[in-house]
């Protein structure tokens, strides 16, 4: 438990010395989401109804947009030889930098959804939704996209690749995420959405580490 | 008053029972060339194992292969009889490998860098005993400075202030000389010494001729 600690605690560390890369991917999602109000213009109507596609959309890009560097910069410097080479279970490390991952990139987006959700003219039960949603939803996101940066892992190219390994796999969440704002803006029971995507983040949560744990090893060797 | 300074010196949690390291019949195959085949050789506590050879002759591969961090393509490395596959937390809990890279985080500082590595490596390391590993190797003073504003040689000497602070058994070091000065390298020829008289085990390559008394040579 103290190693999972450790682990968010220096990924933290190196993200607050290193702002720049976790603050594009938050712009990218802010101004993504500010640009379609501006382009489609005042139809509250028509807003409502591709808030949460735009919001889910943007959020899952500016996903992709950092998540090669999850263990590419690890790699770069041989800290990553260190990682697997400690005493501590590769799995819990990895999960630690999968969790810091989603502190820096998916919890963001969480809190900052209200205040996008606004500009859609979204009422308050759908903010709360969408929150709910994120919040469900952007966890599977940085621990699916785990598997696509350490299997790209020393690929020339890597991010392009990565994305077109990841986003096919993104497409549940993407569907039941938008799915439950979506039913609940037209005021019906998105209970069932909520099920599936808890399934997907306990499924996700279950399996996920070991996966990438494996596919580093193999890059590393 | 000032305190009394802390001596950083080499401690490990001894048993004193011997430790062995044993290669069996090691293969290493990189693409379609054949690297080095049947390799055998055997360490036990105290001993220094120099691997020498020419560039690409496959020391690094060899010592990637003893921390099994890669596979062989046949034999097996054995610590203390057993396969390291077998248990390899208790084995990592041992080792200590140090590449040609530095693995320390540039944003980060001296003293994070070690702090890092002790909750990585689960080991103890109270703030003391880490001013004090930093103040043999000439670093009290920049432990706050980021590892980015460090020379070569002076980053390799916050990776001796680790090696003095991770307590393994094992050590295994590719070019562990390079980029030193003369006054660092007779501090990392201290080091060792001290490593090997408490019963540590050391494999190691360099271009350099080393200094230490009952080095084993293995050239590849």
């Amino acid at each position: 438990m103290s190693a999972l600690l450790a682990m968010i605690h220096r990924d933290l560390l190196l993200v607050m010395r290193r702002k720049s890369e976790v603050l594009t991917a938050l712009f990218f999602f802010i101004v993504v989401t500010s640009l379609f109000p501006l382009g489609i213009g005042a139809d509250p109507a028509l807003l409502r109804k591709i808030a949460p596609g735009v919001i889910w959309v943007a959020a899952l890009l500016s996903t992709l947009l950092g998540l090669h560097r999850m263990f590419a910069a690890d790699d770069a410097d041989g800290t990553l030889e260190q990682i697997v080479l400690s005493p501590q279970p590769l799995v819990l490390l990895i999960t630690g930098k999968i969790i810091a991952h989603w502190i820096v990139c998916g919890l963001p987006l969480v809190i900052l959804a209200p205040i996008i959700g606004i500009q859609f003219d979204l009422d308050l039960s759908s903010l709360l939704v969408l929150m709910a949603t994120l919040l469900l939803g952007t966890p599977v996101l940085s621990l699916l996209g785990s598997i696509g940066a350490a299997l790209t892992l020393g690929v020339r190219g890597g991010s392009v690749l990565m994305s077109l390994l990841i986003l096919p796999l993104y497409i549940p969440v993407l569907i039941f995420g938008a799915g439950a704002v979506y039913a609940s803006s037209v005021g019906l029971d998105s209970s069932g959405y909520f099920s599936l995507l808890g399934a997907l983040l306990i499924l996700a949560l279950a399996f996920v580490p070991w996966v990438s744990a494996a596919a580093i090893k193999i890059a590393i060797e | 008053m000032p305190k009394p300074l802390m001596t950083a010196t080499l401690s490990l949690i001894s048993s004193q029972s011997s430790q062995a390291l044993e290669a069996r019949g090691l293969s290493c195959v990189r693409g379609d060339k054949v690297l080095f085949t049947g390799l055998s050789f055997q360490i036990a506590s105290g001993d220094c194992l120099h691997v020498r050879g020419e560039n690409g002759v496959g020391k690094t591969s060899l010592l990637r292969l003893l921390t099994g961090l890669s596979k062989a393509e046949a034999g097996a490395v054995l610590w203390n009889g057993l396969p390291i596959s077998a248990e390899p937390s208790a084995f990592h809990r041992e080792l200590l490998f140090l590449g040609h890279r530095d693995a320390l985080k540039e944003e980060l500082s001296v003293l994070e860098n070690l702090q890092m590595y002790a909750a990585l490596d689960d080991v103890q390391l109270p703030l003391e005993k880490a001013f004090a590993a930093l103040r043999r190797f000439g670093l009290r003073g920049r432990e706050n400075l980021p590892v980015h504003f460090l020379s070569a040689g002076q980053k390799r000497r916050v990776l001796m202030a680790r090696m003095l602070t991770r307590q393994a058994r094992l050590w295994i070091l590719d070019e562990p000389f390079n980029a030193l000065d003369i006054n660092a390298v007779a501090e990392l020829e201290s080091l060792i010494a001290e490593h090997l008289a408490a019963g540590g085990l050391l494999v190691l390559t360099s271009h350099q001729s080393i200094n230490l008394p009952e080095l084993k040579v293995l050239d590849l």
